[in-house]
């Protein structure tokens, strides 16, 4: 076993034990804690395969940003000891019968197909590239989705803040 | 083949996390922790997108900036999301999805 199978024998397990722990958890905050530890490791995944950039955004974004605002609404929702109550048993069943179809269907799959062997080999994509194609108008250029985004990103600020604000009645 | 690790597995662990959260999102009752069900589940494509464009197309940067807009938009949603939440607590004192039976103010 190469040092690389090992990292990702340990990145894999982390993110499939804490991933059941955070559905699974009936401390809602402790389950926020699990769910930065499986976006962590998830990071560890992208720097596996060398895509530096992308996941110093994973952790910036995701596991600074997304997760402390996610612990944010629940300090402000419910108490920090407060205990979710159990789900039903037979939805519990279902739900479990639902999710396992669909993840043996997939890995079945998965495991039978043969995915070509590429013989290219990159180093670690530089932010140049990445920069140069994000405002690139031309073929393999991202400046309409990233316009998009920029639009979407304002419209998504402008609606929380209203949703949000206190009304006056 | 990515220096011993072949893309099908990370294909399995993304599979996984993913129906998990499926799991979490038709069990859980919590809003917030609904939330985080959906973010696992965003959070497994992203590792698909980036798993196909290492190992299938390392020329190219697409899965890339799909995964960067999938953050993105991933973001968004979830301040979003967080702002009906606070909405709807300070309506209802309460954000269980079963209790909350009215809709309309």
């Amino acid at each position: 076993m190469t040092n690389n199978q090992f990292m990702f024998f340990i990145f894999s397990a982390i993110i499939v034990v804490f991933s059941i722990l955070t559905v699974t958890s009936r401390r809602i905050l402790r389950a926020a804690t699990f769910l930065l530890f499986v976006l962590v490791s998830t990071a560890g995944l992208y720097f596996m395969l060398r895509f530096n950039f992308l996941a110093a955004i994973q952790l910036t974004l995701y596991a600074g940003g997304i997760v402390v605002l996610i612990i944010f609404s629940i300090l402000l929702t419910s108490h920090i000891g407060a205990k979710l109550e159990m789900p039903a048993l037979t939805k519990k069943i279902f739900a479990f019968f639902a999710a396992a179809a669909g993840a043996t269907l997939c890995i079945l799959t998965i495991i039978k197909y043969r995915f070509p062997e590429t013989s290219i080999v990159s180093g670690r994509t530089s932010i140049d590239d990445i920069g140069k194609a994000l405002v690139n108008t031309g073929k393999f250029g991202y400046a309409l989705p990233f316009e998009v985004i920029s639009i979407l990103l304002l419209a998504a600020m402008i609606g929380s803040i209203v949703i949000a604000k206190k009304r006056k009645d | 083949m990515f220096e011993g690790v072949p893309l099908n597995w990370f294909l399995i662990v993304a599979t996984l996390m993913f129906f998990i959260g499926i799991y979490g999102f038709l069990v859980r009752k919590n809003l917030i922790t609904m939330l985080m069900s959906l973010e696992l589940i965003l959070n497994s494509v992203n590792i698909n997108f980036v798993a196909f464009n290492k190992l299938l197309y390392p020329q190219h940067l697409e899965g890339m900036f799909f995964t960067v807009f999938i953050i993105a938009v991933a973001a968004a949603e979830a301040s979003v999301a967080i702002a009906i939440i606070i909405n709807i607590y300070r309506r209802l004192v309460n954000i269980d999805v079963e209790k909350m039976e009215e809709m309309k103010y």
